[in-house]
């Protein structure tokens, strides 16, 4: 199998990527580095890694024909359904990978980030599990903005730490918890929650995710007698559904990615969060790759409906898949996703993220013929929106 | 690029402990750059470390990361920052610094960038997320054509084959971070560092090194300075700068205080 979408030995994919770290945080991002493939590896890991997805998170996930949705859109629909993942989401299928990598490592603490909660959560509940202490980071503006998922961390027993700094959301989170490393740099482990951050975090984080293509080949060659969709659809905020729903089509010239990027109000607006439209070569959170920023190399805050897709960079892989044209980027409006969101809910019984909604929007715009096979990864479970849903969509009415 | 780096100078020619002072550029109002400057210089500062504001510096603790916050607020860029500078050799002598994260560089062009900072008499290059692989491969070179140092950083847990590395590939300093910590995190120094200090003073480095972080008073600058050739304080200072009345006055008094000229 040809590789050349894969991280390459200095931590790039293509132009982007690397370990743009300080002194501080290079021993930790070194022993990770020169470790976790052969932890990943190893058969103990392996065992315990699938065993726990298996009876834990509820793998694997099933790969759902949404019959109506087909028919309306005269084409062949699949949904992927991470949203019955234990957590509600895609996120825990990396915080159980890390979190076992920790382990193995000696770590005891253990450090995260999160914007809306969702790897938060993710992150306490397998801090829960395991034993360890775990400090949460969280903008001090999503702290009020997210309570439900506040209170969810905090009954799992981990600290939720306001960041004050900055725009006091994901990307505050995401400085103050590699701070946060820098002054802990013994005896704690920091879970990144998508395919961000430095060498090896990207590829760490995409390989966990994997599981999700890995599966879909298999669900794929039962239902349709091909182990291969047309169409992999996934949201990006960071981006890491994509990269798992992705993984094992890199190399598949018969399926074309399609990443949905939130537009916010739309990409000319100046309230969006549509990297690729409108960031370009930078470096952040360690890595270099597609960043939304001003002339002077500041980091713009964007905006989105949708808190987990509110980052102003994406992965440097899928920065690398947007500039070799690999994978396709359509931007999707709130107002989009919202409609693609009470679409799939009358339709199919499924109350999608919002996140997830981005992704069911392209529906409308791919044009799939009815013979061709379309899997959207549906990545989250949109109860954590409801909120938002009973606003917007007039419920109360 | 002939003349002889002014901090190469300096350290050849130091008598006593080397005092290097951080000051975020444009703060704490836009247009004070260079009154700090000179304030800085007529107190007797020995190094010169000025801040490139950044909008998500990692490595700094809350002082610092306010004052960017403020200078940004305020309009400050690193185009703005060269034209405030484009005088500073006629009122500055000792070497000057600056400190920031690789990004705003990029963004800039690196070449172009290098050019500016030896048009304006710019003597090294502090970036702590550019990491030294990177530079080695695509910054080294264009650094040396303007003359520029890049000054690395390294702290208790760097290894000693990697402080090799590190030595090897420096000039003018190394930037000897007391403890694991970012800046203004903690004040003072424990007899862990100072075992550390020893650790390094015994590898008889090519570099002379200056130390940072935790280091906030004379007390303290004394201290770090018998385990090298002097020491940096950053966020004592941004704090002052944040909290002065009159500026001028009261920079100069700080500055005398640490190196006991008052």
């Amino acid at each position: 199998m040809n590789h050349s979408f894969q991280v390459d030995e200095r931590g790039y994919y293509g132009d982007f990527g690397g370990a743009f770290i300080p002194e501080m945080l290079y021993p930790n991002v070194e022993e990770l580095r020169s470790r976790y493939l052969d932890i990943i590896a190893d058969q103990s890991f392996q065992e315990e890694f699938h065993a726990l997805l298996k009876d834990y998170v509820g793998r694997p996930t099933p790969l759902f024909k949404a019959e109506r949705l087909s028919a309306k859109y005269n084409t062949n629909i699949y949904l992927k359904r991470e949203d019955l993942c234990h957590t509600g989401a895609h996120k825990v299928n990396n915080t159980i990978g890390q979190i076992l990598v920790a382990k193995r490592l000696g770590k005891n603490k253990i450090v995260a980030e999160t914007g809306a909660g969702q790897h938060g959560v993710a992150t306490a509940t397998v801090c829960a599990l395991m034993g360890m202490e775990c400090i949460v980071y969280m903008g001090a503006i999503d702290i009020e903005r997210q309570a439900p998922n506040v209170a969810r961390m905090r009954m799992l027993g981990a600290t939720v730490v306001a960041a004050q700094s900055g725009s006091k959301t994901l990307k505050d989170a995401t400085n103050e918890a590699m701070r946060h490393w820098i002054n802990n740099p013994v005896d704690t482990h920091y879970i990144i929650g998508s395919v961000v951050g430095p060498h090896p975090y990207p590829d760490m984080v995409a390989r966990f995710q994997s599981v999700i293509s890995e599966e879909i080949r298999s669900q794929l060659q039962e239902k349709e007698g091909r182990d291969y969709p047309d169409y992999v659809i996934a949201c990006v905020g960071g981006g890491s559904n994509a990269a798992g729903a992705f993984y094992h089509f890199l190399d598949e010239p018969r399926t074309q990615l399609i990443a949905a990027e939130a537009a916010g109000q739309g990409v000319g607006t100046g309230h969006s969060a549509a990297t690729t439209f409108l960031g370009k070569a930078g470096v952040l959170h360690g890595s270099k790759s597609l960043l939304m920023q001003t002339e002077d190399g500041q980091v713009i805050e964007p905006y989105s409906i949708s808190a987990g897709l509110d980052y102003p960079g994406i992965g440097p892989m899928h920065a690398h898949l947007f500039k070799t044209g690999r994978a396709k980027f359509y931007d999707i409006t709130d107002e989009e996703a919202l409609e693609a969101a009470l679409e799939c809910s009358m339709l199919e019984g499924i109350i999608p993220a919002l996140e997830s909604a981005h992704a069911l929007a392209v529906f409308g715009k791919l044009n799939a013929k009815p013979n061709e096979v379309v899997v959207v990864n549906l990545s989250g479970r949109g109860d954590k929106d409801l909120s938002t849903y009973q606003q917007r969509l007039k419920l109360n009415d | 690029m002939t003349r002889m780096n002014r901090i190469t100078k300096l350290f050849a020619e130091a008598t006593e402990p080397i005092l290097n002072v951080y000051a975020t550029a444009g703060y704490p109002n836009f247009g004070d750059t260079m009154t700090v400057l000179n304030a800085l210089q007529a107190g007797g500062v020995d190094i010169i470390e000025i801040g490139m504001p950044y909008s998500d510096p990692v490595a700094d603790g809350e002082t610092i990361q306010q004052s960017n916050q403020v200078s940004l607020d305020q309009g400050m860029t690193v185009a703005h920052l060269f034209e405030q500078l484009k005088d500073m050799r006629q009122t500055v002598s000792v070497p000057v610094l600056l400190m920031g994260y690789i990004n705003p560089v990029l963004q800039y062009g690196v070449e172009a960038f290098c050019k500016k900072c030896a048009e304006v008499g710019v003597d090294g290059l502090i970036l702590p997320d550019l990491p030294m692989a990177e530079y080695e491969s695509e910054y080294q070179a264009i650094f040396e054509q303007y003359g520029l140092y890049n000054i690395f950083l390294i702290t208790p847990q760097t290894t000693d084959a990697r402080i090799a590395q590190i030595d090897a590939i420096s000039q003018g300093f190394i930037y000897m971070v007391s403890s694991a910590s970012t800046t203004g995190a903690k004040t003072g120094i424990s007899s862990d560092q100072e075992t550390y200090f020893k650790r390094i003073e015994g590898m008889n480095l090519k570099n002379p090194r200056l130390i940072g972080f935790g280091i906030s008073d004379r007390a303290s600058f004394l201290k770090a300075s018998e385990s090298a050739a002097g020491a940096i304080i950053g966020s004592a200072f941004v704090k002052l700068l944040g909290q002065a009345q009159d500026l001028h006055s009261e920079i100069v008094g700080f500055v005398q205080s640490i190196k006991g000229k008052k």
